[in-house]
This record gives structure tokens, C-alpha cells and sequence, in this order.
């Protein structure tokens, strides 16, 4: 049989994963770490300040980093010894990700999810909005939809499995905890996530200068808003005049 | 004043697509795109439009459109009847559509995806770059819509429309649907791989311009069927836990949480993707150097194809 992949096999980090012929990656880990996404983004920034000729996108996720490239350019094999090269010289890496605070009004159209999440918890509602807005999240990547922030930083209380039947839609701006990620909806879908409130930020917006909010190594904190502030800010939203605020360190 | 076509009747997801978005990949932006990029780029050619003009797709059935100006059409994907105001024409070749004529096109045989080029090429506003249409996420196109009877779409202007036909037959190939192994082919064990590469697939019903989904043997993941989410990319062939493959196409989603064995080569995705359901096919390993090569000697191919078009007499 051609070219049998061999199981079993001890692996070690980084690593170079096969995508067909006009993709390669290379991967830090198979666990969601901080350390594994930083590795993935310094990679990534790698490509920015030296490019490769030939190397057309590349996607970082949690814990590895794809590169889309042209075979009429350069080979996936050449392109994966550089990459390798890259991904194990070393150095220092940095923090980059801007810290920015995100409004949520905790409750509204979530509001049965929110006090199902309490029963489950065997917490308040307060507390379960305190809890979800005491803990700092990081960007640990964009993806599913356009401007789709997946979280990591949820604190381990509100771990919770998806709902087994995705509701069919729900809207843009929705703050939901899906597993031990959390995450903010950037267009209106189906999902199996269980939400908690909205921020009146949009993720994606394509008629926007810069359509997307977030970028993956950005941080974010959640912070409490009422009824009558989520209105106000909506309606600064609508006209391009709210701007989200970035925490100065 | 800007040219119109109107759509008289439209068909299943019909939509105008481009050659497709890129660079917004790590932004969770698909690529979207016509799902046969060949088809879409000979059609663009033959009515004398970039091969990446924006051009109408269609799934199975055709529609029937009007201009209200003279220009070129042509009809690609597969066989399929056309006329203009009655007269029946061919595919594969354009013709002129003077101004209130009907085009009308019937259910492709044989294949799924068509498309229809009109000259000058749909000129709707670009978002992030592109005309074509992403569905799920109502991004490009008409309001990000499928579209729709009574739809008119602007269109670009055009020098001399002088009809033209293939020189050099586009030909898809034929035999296994080739795979590069991986990202996740440790996933899977020696038994499912056996059954994986020994038997055949059939194409589903299951299917849209995201994906395709395969029934055959049960691919089990000895791993699980939950991976941390990383990249896809077009032609990743992810597993769920059903054990049934799902190869995503032009509007695959840019991240995903199942494992994928194998990712189906460039060259061969048009072939799978204009598959009917029912069509029943062996999938064959090959290396990514390999893949590489046939990828550039397709491109070579078609380059060569819409190189060779002739003035039609």
C-alpha cells in the first residue's frame, strides 16, 4: 500500500503536518497553550518581517501555523525545511496583542441560558457574570466564520459542554462559553454554544475601513452593561462613532 | 449608462462568483469562488473577460437571463441545453445575446456545477476584494443572497464581440481521486486506512458550495474524532464522529475541529466536486511532491486551453 502513515509513532514538537499541495503547516503542539499560540503567532510574524517568495497566506490557530503557498514558486518540501528553521532558532517571544475591554449586556435575549448556566453552577446569575467578567481572555485565534474570536482564559467553574441540538441562529455579537472556550459571534448562524449576554461591537463588518475588530494574540476583558447603555452604544455602533476602548499597560 | 443583465428565471443556488477572496484566510474569511475554477475561467475566456471575472454559477439546473445590450455568452461546467430566444446553441463556446434576447439554460447532465459569462463580467461592488457570493456568512455578491427571479446584476463594457470557441479541448481526466495523506493521518489506524484507500465512496446528496459529504466504508479515528480546531484548507477531507468524510470545498469554513486524513489534490477537486450523486469513486494516495507536479502541469493545461481559443467563423 502507498505511502501507509505509520501510528503509533512518538511525536515531537514542532512538527510538520501535510495539507495537500498547495498548503503545509507546521505545528507546536496538540493541546491548547499559551506558550504553543505564542510560538504559532512569532512564526507567523516571522513571515511578515522576512517573507518567503511564494508563501501567498498563512492561518495561525491555537497551536499551529498553516501557510498557503504556490508550487509554482517553491516547493512544499523546501518551504517546510525554512519553516522548521524558523520555528526552532529560538529567541525571545513577545507579547504583541493589544488589551481591549469589551461591553457585554450580561443577560437579554441570553437571559434563559444565563440563569440555566446558574442552576447548572449552582451559582447566582451575579455571580456568574462576575465570574465571567473577572478573568482576562486571549485571542488565540480567528476563524469558523469571518472575525470569529476564539477565547481562551474562561475560568474552569464555567467550563460547559455544548448544547447536544445548535440552535439555528443566533446574532452577531453574542458572548458564548462552548466547552472551556469562550468566544464572541461575529455573524449571525447556528450554534451549539451557550451565551450569556451581547456586546453592541461587531466583530466583522465589511464596509468598515478596518472590517475586523480583533486579531489573534489581542487580549480581552469583559465588562457589565446595562439596558439603556447597550441602546446608546448600538446606536454609536450604527452611526461609526463608538470606539472600543484598548487598556493602556 | 452601466449595462444590465436581468435574471428572467433563476435557478438552485445560483450566484455570481469571481475567482475568489484571498488573503483574509486568518480572518475566518473562506475563499470562496466558482467551485470549478476551470469551467469559470474557460467560460470568462470565451466571451473575452480576465478568467476571474465575476460570472454567474449555477447547481444542476440552469435559468434564463436577458441583457439589455448586445454582448457575449458562454455556458461551461458540462453538457447542458442552451438557446437563445428559442435557437438552440453549445456550451463550451460563446455567442452573441443581442439586447432582449433570452438565454436560457437547461439542467446540466452529467455534472453539478455550471456557469454563465457574460462580457464586460458582473461589476457588483468587490467586498474584501471579491464579487463572490459566501452563503453562510452573507459576505459578497447580492446582498451576500443566492440570486433571484428578477434580479439585475450591472455588467461591464466591452470592445468588439467576436465569438469563440475551445482550440484545445478541456479535458477533467479520469480514475482515482488522488489524496495527499494528512495533516491528521495519524489519526487513523492501518485497518481504516486499508478501507479508506481499497474501497469505494460514493457522493451524497449531502453536498452545497462548503462541502461534500461521502458515504463508504466507516473511517474511524482510533484518536477520536475531536481535534484542537486548526486549519482547513479546500479539499480537506475532515472525519466526524459518523465516520462518514466531508471534503470541503470553495466555501469551506477556514477552521474545524475533526480530524482530517487526507487532503484531496488540487487538480482533482474540480473532478470530485463536479461529481453527481451516486457517482461512486476510489480514492489513491500519492506524495505532496507528486501533487505538487500535477497541480502545475494542470495549471499548465489550462493556461494552454484559454491560450487557444478560435475566432469562431
Amino acid at each position: 500500500m502507498p505511502l501507509m502513515p505509520q501510528p503509533g509513532k512518538e511525536i515531537s514538537y514542532p512538527r510538520i503536518l501535510r495539507c495537500g499541495d498547495r498548503a503545509i503547516g507546521i505545528e507546536f503542539s496538540d493541546a491548547i497553550s499559551e506558550t504553543a499560540n505564542l510560538e504559532v503567532l512569532s512564526l507567523d510574524a516571522s513571515l511578515t518581517a522576512e517573507p518567503i517568495d511564494g508563501v501567498l497566506e498563512t492561518i495561525p490557530t491555537y497551536r499551529s501555523l498553516t501557510v498557503i503557498y504556490d508550487p509554482r514558486k517553491i516547493g512544499g518540501a523546501a518551504l517546510g525545511e525554512d519553516l522548521m528553521q524558523r520555528a526552532t532558532r529560538g529567541g525571545a517571544i513577545e507579547h504583541t496583542g493589544r488589551l481591549l475591554e469589551f461591553p457585554v449586556f450580561y443577560g437579554g435575549e441570553h437571559q434563559a441560558d444565563l440563569d440555566e448556566l446558574a442552576e447548572m453552577k449552582n451559582m447566582t446569575v451575579a455571580e456568574v457574570i462576575a465570574m465571567h467578567a473577572s478573568a482576562e481572555y486571549r485571542v488565540y485565534m480567528i476563524g469558523f466564520a469571518p472575525g470569529f474570536a476564539y477565547l481562551g482564559g474562561l475560568p474552569e467553574v464555567l467550563h460547559t459542554p455544548r448544547l447536544a441540538v445548535p440552535r439555528q441562529r443566533i446574532e452577531a455579537g453574542a458572548i458564548g462559553i462552548g466547552g472551556r472556550q469562550s468566544s464572541i459571534n461575529s455573524v449571525p448562524g447556528p450554534s451549539g454554544w451557550r451565551f450569556l449576554g451581547r456586546t453592541p461591537f461587531k466583530l466583522f463588518d465589511a464596509t468598515r475601513a478596518e472590517p475586523f475588530l480583533v486579531k489573534a494574540g489581542d487580549r480581552i476583558r469583559f465588562h457589565g452593561i446595562d439596558a439603556d447603555e447597550a441602546k446608546d452604544l448600538d446606536g454609536q455602533v450604527a452611526a461609526g462613532t463608538a470606539e472600543l476602548k484598548e487598556i493602556a499597560e | 449608462m452601466t449595462a444590465l443583465l436581468t435574471i428572467l428565471k433563476h435557478g438552485p443556488l445560483m450566484t455570481v462568483q469571481d475567482g475568489g477572496r484571498y488573503g483574509y484566510r486568518s480572518r475566518g474569511v473562506s475563499t470562496s469562488g466558482a467551485v470549478d475554477r476551470d469551467a469559470h475561467a474557460i467560460a470568462n475566456a470565451l466571451v473575452g473577460n480576465d478568467p476571474a471575472a465575476a460570472a454567474i454559477e449555477f447547481a444542476l439546473m440552469g435559468g434564463s437571463f436577458s441583457a439589455d445590450r448586445d454582448v457575449l455568452v458562454a455556458v461551461t461546467g458540462g453538457a447542458c441545453s442552451i438557446e437563445i430566444d428559442g435557437q438552440p446553441v453549445s456550451t463550451w463556446e460563446s455567442h452573441i445575446l443581442k439586447a432582449g434576447e433570452t438565454l436560457s439554460v437547461g439542467g446540466l447532465q452529467g455534472s453539478v456545477w455550471g456557469y454563465v459569462a457574460i462580457s464586460g463580467g458582473i461589476t457588483i461592488a468587490p467586498v474584501l476584494g471579491s464579487r463572490s457570493t459566501h452563503l453562510r456568512t452573507g459576505v459578497g455578491g447580492v446582498d451576500g443572497k443566492s440570486l433571484a427571479t428578477g434580479d439585475t446584476l450591472p455588467i461591464g463594457s466591452t470592445a468588439k464581440l467576436s465569438p469563440r470557441t475551445l482550440g484545445t479541448p478541456y479535458l477533467r481526466g479520469s480514475g482515482p481521486i488522488q489524496i495527499v495523506p494528512g495533516p491528521q493521518e495519524d489519526y487513523f489506524d492501518e485497518i481504516a486506512w486499508r478501507a479508506f484507500l481499497t474501497q469505494p465512496f460514493t457522493v451524497t446528496q449531502s453536498r452545497d458550495r462548503m462541502a461534500m459529504v461521502l458515504d463508504g466504508p466507516k473511517t474511524e479515528a482510533f484518536k477520536g474524532h475531536d481535534i484542537v480546531s486548526d486549519a482547513t484548507v479546500l479539499g480537506s477531507i475532515q472525519v466526524p464522529g459518523s465516520g462518514k468524510p466531508i471534503v470541503l470545498t470553495a466555501d469551506g469554513q477556514t477552521t474545524g475541529g475533526y480530524p482530517k486524513i487526507a487532503t484531496v489534490i488540487s487538480s482533482d477537486l474540480t473532478r470530485l466536486a463536479q461529481m453527481p450523486a451516486g457517482s461512486r469513486f476510489m480514492f489513491r494516495a500519492i506524495s505532496a511532491d507528486m501533487a505538487e507536479e500535477l497541480f502545475i502541469r494542470a495549471e499548465e493545461r489550462l493556461v494552454a486551453v484559454i491560450g487557444d481559443l478560435r475566432k469562431k467563423p
